[in-house]
């Protein structure tokens, strides 16, 4: 388990991370989001002590992180691996050793080292390339081979800073899947850093927005769709529809999992009135498909329709467009 | 007459040509061997105290960078005039190879530390984080990933020096260091002979060409 409290970080005068908070259960797949600079990637170097913090607390399984001397630090990092934007690799050799350099420092015996190259060559699905070099291999095979590397010291928590932020989209869900598999099959907490809002909703059971330093909003993930929070549609910068100021405008959260998804049609048969849809998204996270509709229907009905979806538990909201809010 | 001229030639090649040859191959050979273990260590002395190093010391690494500039500013024939004291302290001498090998040396040592280091620090920051990140040491990440990283650019560097370390011997030739430099001097120039000119020419051509052939070679293998 990791937990963070009170976290600070300053580059000078400037405060990176300021006052964060922060609890991550073992085996989660945890996603830390924000704009760039917005201080994740300073926290993710603050877990396996690449960046010092000046004030507060980070525990993993109660070892205090600051604390550790040199040695210690380096066999800490042993539990806590990391991948990367740009899947830095050793140019000059190949794969197979790319794979094994790790425990070649920390001196391993051969036979172990084959035999776990081998394995995780295997688990991410590159063995036919292991007597390449790696500017022979495409980014996806690239970033495989550094999740390989990242995986031999078999480590309890996997860090990825932007890691498929150089790729395209076809390679990055791949890639995604191959995280989210690790995390199934060995157990690895993962905790992500990305600017991508998708990268978050294919694989994190829980996330953390951060802003210029600050926690702004944390939680579970289709929560957080569900409850859509301001600062997170500032963050997305979500568009604003245009609705007719005529009657009364909704927005009505789906999921395919209760019985949201068929609310339109059943509201409109009993309640026995009209609809106009005049926006409505599905959209994927994990394995779940959540979404939402937004409605237009005559003032009359307000009450109405207010009563029916607080009676079948539908999370809503009246919904206006910016215009309206300004004038 | 022309038997004479064969003759003449021939002597000349003999006694003259040939030492000139081997002194300047050896010349070039040890300077660059000494010159690259000691511009090494020296490369090493400044990565490890420079500020982003393993053990910044601002005292060493101002000193060090200091003495390397230095050197390398000055122009090799006056560094020569200018070690002849120190020269004759090691070697016991100030004439023939040995003695032009000792200025040589040190001149090359700046310029082969400041191409290691300069090769080193272009090594990939992302790959020494990450790194850093299995918990390799920081000696392991120096000489197991930033020198391996490095070797190529480090060769390439080795290949400019020699080059460099050639033209440098002619030089030391006018200080009566021998070899082919020494030749093109008292015989070409002062004897206003065309053919010795151009012929030392050439074989300077040649010798550098030959550097550059097996320096690409060298090169392409370790990449």
């Amino acid at each position: 388990m990791i937990e963070i409290r009170g976290l600070q970080k300053s580059f000078g005068d400037l405060k990176v991370l300021n006052n964060i908070d922060l609890t991550i259960e073992d085996g989660e797949i945890y996603g830390l989001v924000g704009k760039s600079g917005a201080g994740k990637s300073t926290l993710l170097r603050c877990i396996n002590g690449l960046e010092k913090y000046s004030a507060g607390s980070l525990k993993i399984d109660g070892v205090e992180v600051k604390e550790l001397d040199r040695k210690e630090l380096r066999n800490f990092r042993k539990g806590v691996s990391m991948i990367f934007q740009h899947f830095p690799m050793l140019t000059r050799k190949t794969v197979y050793e790319n794979i094994a350099f790790p425990m070649r420092c920390w001196g391993y015996d051969k036979q172990t080292i084959d035999k776990r190259v081998k394995e995780l060559a295997e688990l991410v699905g590159i063995s036919e390339k292991l007597n390449q070099r790696p500017r022979q291999l495409s980014g996806g095979q690239q970033q495989r081979v550094a999740i390989a590397r990242a995986l031999t010291m078999e480590p309890k928590i996997l860090l990825s800073d932007e890691a498929t932020s150089a790729l395209d989209p076809v390679t990055t869900r791949a890639i995604l899947q191959l995280l989210r598999d690790i995390n199934e099959k060995l157990g690895i907490t993962i905790i992500v850093v990305t600017h991508q809002m998708s990268v978050i909703k294919d694989v994190c059971e829980k996330v953390t927005l951060l802003e210029a330093g600050e926690l702004v909003v944390s939680g579970p993930v289709d929560e957080l769709f569900m409850n859509q929070p301001e600062e997170l549609k500032t963050f997305l910068g979500e568009e604003q529809f245009h609705v007719d100021n005529n009657g009364v405008n909704i927005q009505i959260m789906l999921s395919d999992e209760n019985e949201s998804k068929n609310i339109v049609s059943r509201m409109s048969r009993e309640l026995d009135m009209d609809f106009t849809i005049v926006n409505s998204e599905m959209e994927r996270y994990r394995d779940k498909y959540l979404g939402y509709l937004i409605l237009n229907y005559a003032d009359e009905h307000k009450r109405k329709v207010e009563t029916y979806l607080k009676q079948n538990n539908i999370i809503w909201r009246y919904y206006q467009s910016h215009s309206e809010e300004e004038e | 007459m022309s038997r004479f001229l064969t003759e003449y030639q021939l002597n000349f090649w003999e006694r003259i040509l040939a030492p000139a040859f081997v002194a300047t191959i050896e010349m070039v050979i040890i300077t660059t061997i000494l010159g690259t273990i000691f511009g090494f260590l020296v490369a090493v002395v400044l990565l490890v105290t420079d500020k982003d190093g393993i053990h910044p010391n601002r005292f060493i690494y101002g000193l060090v960078s200091f003495i390397v500039n230095v050197i390398r500013s000055f122009p090799f024939l006056i560094l020569m005039i200018f070690l002849l004291p120190f020269t004759k302290l090691v070697v016991g001498t100030s004439i023939g190879v040995r003695a032009a090998v000792v200025p040589l040396i040190v001149s090359a040592t700046a310029f082969i530390a400041k191409l290691i280091v300069n090769a080193m620090q272009e090594v990939d920051k992302g790959l020494i984080e990450a790194m850093k990140s299995f918990g390799i040491s920081e000696a392991q990440v120096v000489f197991k990933v930033m020198f391996s990283e490095a070797m190529p650019a480090i060769i390439s560097g080795v290949i400019l020096a020699m080059v460099a370390i050639l033209g440098s011997t002619a030089m030391a030739g006018a200080m009566g260091a021998g070899g082919i430099g020494s030749v093109a001097i008292t015989y070409g120039y002062q004897k206003f002979n065309e053919v010795v000119m151009v012929l030392t020419a050439g074989i300077l051509i040649v010798f550098v060409q030959l550097i550059e052939i097996v320096g690409k070679w060298v090169y392409r293998k370790m990449k």
